[in-house]
């Protein structure tokens, strides 16, 4: 593979375009960009697993929410390599390898998921929280028949931040031999080939934009309208 | 379903009810009884406990000395659920579920009871007739296309269609503009009549007491000042109910007096 490359570099500084670049190695693009939605998928199931419920019960605990917003705030500012590196020692969670990755990416998600769900559940009208407890709804019902429907769009536009953020950090993950399609990028600013980095981050930019889209049409789905 | 009262007669008793939170006592001492029929309207300065009263009653908030009785059983015995189905609560900011139309909002305890969906529909219709909405119209409507008077319809609507026995009503037509509020009030002292239900209504108006009560229980400080028949009322020579009665006279007589007689008829 090396050797191809260093081939190929030397094509491009005889002018090969970057065209052919990307239909000589359409295949390896593909599968770049499918290990990159992977990543972030599992990052991003694993952080609305977590941040959704999360965000629901900081909305009743107030000890807990500076703790764990201030926590996740704190992720937030760590840059990603070094995030990725902090990791690697980490037994079970850390290591060379996708599962680093998955752990590091879906850290980065919890915030903005975690804020937007206890924002929208804790905007809900407080008048039509306490007719809804004063007829009798139980907490379950509460949640699921009010506060979830009428926060659902705050959620959401959460998730797409978180989204966007997993896709454009994933890219960073190849540093740790995670896959990717930072794999093209660190490969291109080690050869000084534009291409190779293009061939990553054009995916990964389309990648971004065409799945905030797919959410944007999700969010407007779901949204009741009022 | 018929109301279900107590085998003394009784929808809601309280007997020396208080509420504290944290070492503040909110309501203290706070005793009366509501048979089916009867309308006792709570009237009082803001801040003086009808509100945190009231919540006691479907325990949106809990007692902390004193013991409530409903149709006759003690509160806590109640499953709470259970007993806030079984009481009406109509608040002034309404509180209908925005992303639910119309005939959700009604629909919401018959449904929560797990009625038929045949009944759930009709009792709907009846409903909407009881506080004179057009089905054919409303129905199909979300609150945000309704009016602050239609809105507060519903929220009556709402509040009867399970048919409770009891019904807690804060300041329900407070937020209305006037003439509204007036149509409002007239209405619902028609619907008071028929309906034999145990009404307990907090107002700060007591133009509105005086309409809608068959008892107003005076509250002041935290405290229960005494309970009157409405013409009691206006020959009370408590101090408090004194202060009510004048400036409902003060009110009839704007025209001819200084402009501060305004502010002191709105609410604090």
């Amino acid at each position: 593979m090396g050797q191809k490359f260093a081939a190929d570099h030397e094509h491009k500084e005889e002018g090969v375009s970057f065209l052919t670049f990307l239909v000589n190695y359409r295949g390896e693009i593909f599968s770049r960009t499918l290990e990159h939605l992977l990543l972030v998928a599992a990052a991003m199931l694993a952080a609305v697993l977590v941040g959704i419920p999360l965000g629901i019960a900081l909305v009743r605990r107030h000890n807990l929410r500076r703790w764990v917003l201030g926590t996740a705030n704190v992720i937030q500012t760590i840059p990603s390599l070094a995030l990725f590196g902090f990791l690697i020692p980490v037994p079970f969670l850390g290591g060379i390898g996708a599962r680093t990755a998955i752990v590091a990416l879906a850290l980065y998600a919890l915030l903005p998921i975690l804020r937007n769900t206890y924002t929208g559940i804790a905007g809900v009208d407080p008048a039509v929280l306490e007719s809804a407890r004063g007829m009798g709804m139980t907490q379950r019902q509460i949640l699921w028949d009010v506060q979830l429907p009428l926060s659902i769009a705050v959620i959401l536009a959460g998730v797409r931040v978180a989204m966007i953020i997993c896709i454009g950090v994933a890219t960073i993950a190849a540093a740790i031999g995670a896959g990717g399609l930072g794999v093209f990028i660190f490969r291109g600013v080690a050869m000084v080939s534009n291409s190779v980095i293009l061939a990553g981050a054009i995916p990964a930019a389309l990648l971004a934009i065409g799945v905030d889209l797919i959410l944007g049409w999700v969010e407007e789905k779901l949204t009741p309208k009022a | 379903m018929n109301p279900a009262p107590g085998s003394d007669g009784l929808a809601v008793e309280l007997r020396n009810v208080g509420y504290c939170l944290g070492k503040r006592q909110i309501v203290g001492g706070v005793s009366f009884k509501v048979a089916p029929g009867e309308t006792l309207v709570l009237l009082g300065r803001s801040g003086t406990g009808k509100t945190t009263t009231l919540k006691l009653i479907n325990r949106l908030l809990e007692t902390s000395s004193g013991e409530i009785f409903i149709e006759g059983r003690p509160q806590l015995e109640w499953d709470p659920i259970r007993l806030r189905r079984r009481i009406g609560y109509v608040i002034q900011d309404v509180g209908l579920f925005p992303h639910w139309t119309v005939e959700q909002n009604v629909a919401m305890v018959p449904r929560l009871e797990a009625w038929p969906e045949a009944r759930v529909g009709q009792r709907v219709r009846e409903m909407l007739e009881l506080v004179g909405l057009d089905v054919a119209k409303f129905a199909a409507r979300k609150p945000s296309e309704l009016s602050g008077g239609q809105r507060q319809r519903v929220g009556v609507a709402r509040a009867l269609a399970a048919d409770p026995p009891i019904l807690l009503m804060d300041e329900p037509f407070g937020a209305l503009d006037p003439v509204t509020r007036a149509e409002l009030q007239r209405e619902f002292c028609e619907l008071a009549k028929r309906l034999e239900k145990a009404i307990i209504f907090v107002t700060h108006d007591l133009r509105e007491a005086l309409l809608i009560g068959t008892h107003i229980g005076l509250f002041t400080e935290g405290r229960l000042a005494g309970i009157y028949e409405p013409d009691e009322f206006l020959r009370s020579k408590d101090a408090e109910a004194r202060a009510f009665v004048d400036s409902l006279s003060a009110g009839e007589s704007w025209d001819r007096s200084s402009p501060q007689i305004t502010s002191t008829r709105r609410k604090a």
